[in-house]
């Protein structure tokens, strides 16, 4: 027969300061859980909505960044030849030469130069590339020395409203806009025109060409075709595939340290539960020889003891997640180590985390309870009793 | 002191919760420990290099390179003792995951350059100059892969396409822990001669007289260059440093707010345990002060159960840090070099437990001196 849960918390509910102590200390652990995550999954997502599946980024082969590859004119034309290539509405093929590059600019506040990502474009980029959208103000004009700013790196850079003038790469370029791009890395660019762009960066070459696919299945044919072409000496990637790459570094760090530190501080806070559960088992000696006087079996009792540890650290860890919550979409800037540019994200929490974070807390629970409530399954009846 | 043995019994009372009690004070402490040494390590990253050299550097961006002629014009700066200069290779060895820290430099000038900072045998030195495919490379990287002296090690060039086989002829030893050690060093010819119309100097460094020069010469140098297609942006060897530092963003910002949700929760921890252990002693407060023991004596041994457990989980957890990290020579991949717990953060540590002790055991303490003794007695049974 099973003890009924209100009796658990019940129990909880007569020491107040203990419980709360307790359930605060879980709390803060999955806090610290949720925002770890949330900030490793916030960088993860910037950079996977880069990339979308049904396009192709092609790349210098061995170049494992946009930074380190280098395509010439006459690779990027036989690129977008493939017959693999979408067609534009007006049947000019869906491919997007770029020119990409860490330039030097003057951020916002400090003045200190920051390396952010400068990336030369053709019309069709914004055909090619997903979810790009002005927010304001223009497109910046073909032949003229003129750029857009991603939303989420423009507060970040002096001079970078509409209409002022931003210095980069030794010139002065007139902003004509702000684009957003779906929370994407794109929005910690800088855009303008390839053929400005191209002389002042490096030269005569592209780093990438990205295109879209006519059918996202023809992935294989067309990767075959483009590494086995003699005239080419390239590596073509999946876009989504590519950008989700470009993010493991800094992923592999910020996870380590999630795992690090919170699984510390887990154990801190066992602990501490073991200690409750064994003072509560303690000075409940006599209710639970009643308990068992009165016919429930000790495998009860151990579930009971067992289901208030983990009510205890469900409490903490439900907690913790109203703790964390608010810092779902606080923008943080930092630096991606593929191309050494700044790189500005919000930390995101999805339910799947917060869900993570209660198993997390249900966990301590149980470990933390298990001995504790064995204790009280084996509680010598005749002399608690007495 | 005679009081000793009491609390010692107290303690030893319920072994398994002054122990746990203590190993989470400990585990807080090393958390703690860790969490502020990658700032300190951080900062101290940012202070490595020399004060009387400068890097020069495109103002374009560090991708960029600099003219081969500049070499001779910056040796015209007044002020300039010695020149060299060097290119980020960014190769991978074997797997895109064996990444460390691969340049090429202008063998005999950089090694004058920073002889100060590393150590080579002169032998090995004298070998690695006189074989345009020889490369030089850190102590802890070479343990790390197993190599030996002597040995053929391919890389893959991300930026410089292809593969590259170095031999190598010389392992040096940093003098400064913060000076990495995984770094492999080889010739600037080797890249230049593979690709001779696109390889240029990455960036310059410069020796000068008098540091008092730095301003000086990096205005001269940055004016002189200003309106070139290769503009350049010169400052001290540190500042250099400091800039890939604050590139983390605010890792100190993090660092700080997890440290301190990880002191507080961990308070919550002893305190409560403190708590518990006080309740089921009430009684016996009324024993001792029927027999005797003043408030103020009552309060003490409270509060000296409290800072043993607190100073014995610091010392725990804060000696523990201090053994770990610099025996085993751990660096976070090589993002950290010379990680170690400073003096400042053991002290800092100490304070906080001294604080923990303080806020578990003061509420116990204070209820165990105002209890009225016939109050207490009531409990006994």
């Amino acid at each position: 027969m099973k003890i009924p849960i209100v009796y658990n918390v019940r129990s909880l509910a007569r020491r107040p300061v203990s419980t709360a102590m307790t359930a605060l200390g879980v709390a803060l652990v999955v806090g610290v859980f949720i925002a770890m995550l949330a900030l490793a999954n916030g960088f993860k997502m910037a950079l996977v909505r880069t990339g979308s599946p049904d396009n192709v980024i092609v790349l210098r082969k061995g170049a494992d960044s946009e930074l380190s590859s280098g395509i010439t004119r006459d690779n990027a034309a036989i690129i977008a030849a493939l017959p693999e290539v979408a067609a534009a509405a007006d049947g000019a093929p869906l491919a997007s030469p770029e020119v990409f590059v860490p330039m030097n600019v003057e951020s916002a506040g400090v003045g200190e130069a920051q390396l952010v990502v400068t990336r030369g474009v053709t019309a069709r980029a914004f055909e090619v590339r997903h979810g790009i959208r002005l927010v304001e103000g223009r497109m910046f004009t073909p032949g003229r020395d003129e750029v857009i700013i991603g939303t989420a790196i423009a507060p970040k850079l002096a001079h970078s409203a509409v209409g002022d003038t931003i210095h980069l790469a030794g010139r002065g370029w007139l902003v004509a806009g702000h684009f957003s791009a779906g929370g994407s890395a794109f929005e910690s660019e800088v855009w303008g025109e390839n053929d400005q762009l191209m002389p002042v960066l490096r030269g005569q070459v592209y780093q990438v060409v990205a295109f879209r696919l006519r059918d996202p299945g023809q992935f294989d044919s067309a990767k075959r075709a483009l590494e086995n072409d003699p005239r080419l000496q390239v590596d073509a990637r999946r876009e989504s595939e590519f950008y989700a790459s470009q993010s493991t570094v800094l992923r592999t760090i910020l996870n380590f340290l999630a795992i690090f530190i919170t699984g510390i501080m887990a154990i801190g806070a066992v602990f501490g539960a073991v200690n409750t559960m064994y003072a509560a088992v303690a000075s409940r000696t006599s209710e639970i020889a009643v308990l068992l006087t009165l016919g429930f079996k000790p495998r009860s009792v151990l579930a009971s003891f067992l289901a208030e540890a983990t009510v205890l650290a469900l409490v903490g860890g439900l907690l913790g997640c109203l703790v964390a919550l608010p810092i779902n979409g606080i923008v943080t800037s930092t630096t991606n180590w593929s191309s050494f540019s700044m790189i500005a994200f919000s930390f995101l929490v999805t339910p799947r985390i917060l869900l993570e974070g209660v198993i997390f807390a249900v966990v301590m629970g149980v470990v933390g309870g298990f001995f504790p409530a064995r204790r009280a399954a084996r509680v010598p009846v005749v002399e608690a009793i007495r | 002191m005679k009081y000793f043995p009491l609390v010692w019994a107290n303690l030893t009372r319920h072994k398994r919760r002054t122990v746990l009690t203590t190993l989470s004070v400990a585990l807080a402490l090393f958390l703690f420990a860790s969490l502020r040494s990658v700032i300190t390590t951080l900062h101290a990253g940012a202070e490595v290099g020399s004060e009387s050299r400068m890097i020069v550097q495109s103002a374009k961006a560090i991708v960029f390179f600099l003219p081969m002629s500049y070499k001779e014009r910056l040796l015209a700066v007044p002020g300039v003792q010695a020149v060299t200069w060097a290119d980020w290779f960014g190769g991978v060895y074997q797997d895109p995951k064996n990444f460390f820290a691969s340049f090429a430099a202008d063998a005999e000038s950089y090694l004058d350059m920073y002889k100060t900072d590393f150590t080579l045998p002169a032998d090995q030195r004298a070998a690695f100059i006189k074989e345009r495919t020889a490369c030089i490379v850190g102590q802890h990287l070479l343990e790390k892969y197993g190599w030996h002296l002597g040995q053929n090690v391919t890389l893959q060039g991300t930026i410089f396409q292809g593969d590259w086989t170095f031999t190598i002829r010389g392992v040096y030893h940093a003098t400064d822990p913060a000076f990495s050690e995984d770094a492999l060093m080889f010739h600037y010819e080797v890249i230049y001669e593979r690709y001779p119309r696109w390889v240029q100097p990455g960036w310059y460094v410069l020796q000068l007289k008098d540091p008092a020069l730095a301003q000086q010469v990096a205005a001269t140098i940055d004016s002189e260059f200003k309106n070139s297609t290769d503009p350049t942006k010169t400052g001290t060897e540190r500042a250099f440093n400091a800039g890939f530092v604050t590139m983390w963003g605010n890792v100190s910002f993090l660092m700080n707010s997890i440290g301190m949700a990880v002191v507080f929760a961990i308070l919550l921890v002893a305190a409560n345990s403190m708590m518990l252990s006080a309740r089921e002693r009430t009684n016996e407060v009324g024993v001792l002060k029927t027999v005797g023991f003043s408030d103020r004596l009552l309060f003490g041994l409270v509060m000296a159960e409290a800072g043993i457990i607190a100073l014995g989980g610091a010392v725990l957890g804060l000696g523990a840090a201090k053994a770990l990290y610099r025996p085993t020579d751990f660096s976070a991949m090589g993002f950290l070099p010379g990680f170690d717990v400073t003096a400042g953060t053991l002290a800092l540590g100490l304070g906080i437990a001294v604080v923990l002790a303080v806020a578990s055991g003061l509420v116990p303490a204070l209820n165990a001196a105002r209890l009225s003794a016939v109050q207490a007695l009531r409990h006994v049974e």
